[in-house]
């Protein structure tokens, strides 16, 4: 997992309630069983249209849009189905970080899993940001290390839950760190089982009967 | 004497490994012990592919059950080979996994085989007080009977898979309290579809909730699991029920529940999941049942949601931060403002999902179906949930009073829910479902879906046009 300390480039507003999972990665795309090829899914049908020529409309498709970076999103961004291949598009498309109000609750544990920050900010402050945007587009830097977005000559502050913020910056591998406790763990649960045995392994219904 | 806690404190305490801030409030992280999990074929490749790449093995292969589910197609003959290639590999992947890491899997022509949500408590897997994560969202479901479910993404069933456990932070609670009786020819679908539109598709964002009352009381088991199963979409990472005797007489004798003296002792436990009286909760919501009218979705979103005799809205009525997502979705959906709801004609019905697919589910759409044809040009399906369901309906004929009306009687997937199979829309195609979702292109690209119960999905079907379940139910089918 790439770390993010600090980047810069583009940002896309992508305003609107409610851009759920299927529309960020849409189900022709979850046909494989690993993580790559997911780019060309990110916002499929948005970006193209049935016969598969470009919508010249979406923002994403606009020429100065080539190298997004980050997007500014509406009110629950990424609700919907616990497609992880929704994270994996996006940072396969090159987008590093997402500003909003609030996320999917599954998407927003995928993102940090996967190393995609996300922000949230008041909406007052989202709108603000996207008000400094020209067309709905711009550049911007955001310094996790700092926990600071900059636009120009202005810079605005964020608040980020401190253990999200030390795994982003590390790049961390969750897994291993949680084995550290593998003793704790196995403790716990010999514990609990006999504590209650009918959650033991319920076994085959053949067992049973 | 502690202080009142509430059942999902309780439940949450109860499987805490560690903290690592010992805050013990809301936000506090913590090491969180997952009794179970269900795998499907979609979302759990990249995760055992992860494990073989770490050289990491399942800590409790026997927690975990696979199910094919979301790819396969409901075609009544499984065996002529309606599998895209991509479904093919993820299907046989998963046996593959299941078969090199010990775990159990369910494949397409096990008689067991169903919908992860539908399966896992008919099998009695889903006891009250666990802790089960899966890789689908609607693993709330699983609070209907007491239980703290949730949904994840692929890195934490890999996670969960190499450890039983996940790194995990402690939610606020809300209680949403329902008194009252619904009306007849309303159901639980309706309720918590009442429930989205009224707190919107955010409205219990970071919050496990509660629902509680003498209304849910009064509702079945399988009711119940339709309100927990759709409150993912008002944003709840949790929905639970305190678990009362009804989910004790569901899951004694299912074939996996445990069983005489175990059974007794658990129950015992059971009893006291619930939230202490005067436990404070974050939030607190109530209505009234009698109020709630049958339901159904106009929108792209599912808190876009009205009284079936409703019109759809005049986005210069709405709400000034409402009103662009409200023209947006009205033209995808091809209305116009004022429109009456009763005058939207269709062209599918879809009964399916582990929304709406149980046994009583099904029940409910023949009563109105019983005697009556689908509406010419309408093409009608049903997917039972699980294959157990599927042969349930046929022993008591329920299968042919939906064959009679003109339904297509399928066998048991995910199927249109989220059309990963062959099951799907074509474009501007309009569709009365008894699913979650009317995301857009959800049942296909351009498609347009209105959520409703199973019964008015059956109203929709015959007449037609979307429907209010009560004229038909009081009017005495020709026959």
């Amino acid at each position: 997992m790439k770390g993010f300390v600090r980047e810069t480039g583009r940002v896309a507003a992508m305003p609107g309630a409610n851009i759920d999972t299927d529309v960020i990665m849409p189900k022709a795309f979850l046909k494989g069983i690993d993580r790559s090829g997911l780019a060309v899914g990110l916002f499929h049908d948005l970006r193209f249209d049935e016969t598969g020529a470009v919508r010249s409309d979406f923002i994403l498709n606009r020429p100065d849009m080539a190298d997004t970076r980050f997007l500014l999103v509406g009110p629950n961004f990424g609700c919907g189905s616990s497609r992880e291949h929704a994270v994996w598009g996006m940072l396969q498309y090159g987008i590093r970080g997402i500003i909003g109000s609030s996320y999917g609750a599954i998407f927003a544990d995928n993102a940090a899993n996967n190393g995609l920050l996300l922000l949230s900010l008041p909406v007052a402050e989202v709108a603000a940001l996207a008000a400094q945007l020209e067309d709905g587009a711009g550049d911007m830097t955001i310094d996790l290390e700092a926990q600071r977005i900059e636009t120009g000559a202005q810079a605005t502050g964020f608040d980020i839950d401190p253990a999200t913020r030390r795994a982003l910056m590390l790049g961390l591998d969750r897994i291993g760190e949680t084995l550290t406790h593998a003793d704790r763990i196995r403790t716990f649960e010999e514990a609990y089982l006999a504590r209650k045995p009918w959650l033991m392994d319920a076994g085959s219904d053949e067992r049973i009967s | 004497m502690s202080a009142p806690k509430t059942l999902y404190d309780k439940i949450v305490d109860e499987h805490r490994i560690l903290s690592f801030d010992e805050s013990g409030g809301a936000g506090e992280r913590l090491l969180l012990y997952i009794d179970r999990t269900v795998l499907n074929e979609y979302t759990s490749p990249q995760a055992f592919s992860g494990l073989r790449a770490a050289g990491r093995t399942p800590w409790r292969p026997s927690a975990s059950l696979g199910v094919v589910d979301h790819v396969n197609s409901t075609n009544p003959d499984r065996e002529a080979g309606q599998l895209d290639d991509g479904a093919r590999r993820q299907i046989e992947y998963l046996g593959e996994n299941g078969r090199d890491f010990g775990i159990e899997i369910f494949d397409l022509f096990d008689p067991r085989q169903g919908i992860e949500h539908v399966v896992m408590p008919e099998l009695g897997l889903v006891l009250p007080g666990m802790v089960i994560a899966a890789g689908d969202s609607h693993s709330t479901t699983y609070g209907a009977f007491g239980v703290v479910g949730f949904g994840i993404g692929t890195s934490d069933i890999e996670h969960l898979l190499a450890t039983q456990t996940l790194v995990y932070r402690r939610l606020k609670t809300m209680r949403i309290t329902v008194d009252g009786t619904l009306a007849p020819g309303v159901t639980a679908k309706d309720l918590i579809m009442e429930v989205i539109r009224r707190i919107g598709a955010d409205g219990a964002a970071g919050h496990a909730v509660e629902f509680a009352g003498d209304a849910i009381a009064a509702l079945g088991v399988e009711a119940r699991m339709t309100i927990c199963n759709m409150a993912v979409e008002c944003g709840a990472r949790v929905a639970l029920m305190a678990p009362d005797d009804k989910v004790a007489a569901y899951i004694e004798g299912c074939p996996r529940a445990p069983s005489a003296e175990l059974f007794a002792r658990a129950r015992i436990e059971w009893d006291a999941l619930r939230s202490d009286p005067g436990a404070r909760f974050d939030k607190e919501i109530s209505l009234s049942a009698g109020d709630i009218p049958p339901m159904v979705s106009w929108g792209t979103s599912p808190d876009q949601s009205l009284a079936i005799t409703g019109r759809v809205p005049d986005p210069d009525d709405l709400p000034p931060e409402r009103r662009a997502d409200a023209v947006r979705a009205m033209a995808y959906m091809g209305l116009a403002p004022n429109m009456a709801l009763q005058e939207i004609a269709i062209d599918r019905a879809f009964i399916g999902s582990c929304t709406n697919a149980r046994l009583s589910d099904l029940r409910d759409a023949a009563e109105i179906l019983r005697g009556r044809k689908v509406a010419p040009g309408v093409r009608a399906m049903i997917s039972p949930g699980s294959s157990h369901v599927r042969s349930l309906a046929e022993a008591e004929g329920i299968d042919r009073v939906f064959t009679d009306a003109g339904f297509e009687w399928r066998r048991s997937g995910c199927s249109l829910c989220l059309a990963m199979n062959d099951d799907s829309l074509a474009p501007g195609e309009r569709c009365a479902s008894s699913t979650n979702r009317n995301f857009e292109g959800r049942q296909g690209i351009g498609g347009r879906t209105h959520l409703m119960s199973p019964a008015m999905v059956a109203a929709a079907a015959v007449t037609g046009r979307l429907a209010d379940v009560r004229t038909l139910a009081a009017a005495e089918p020709a026959r």
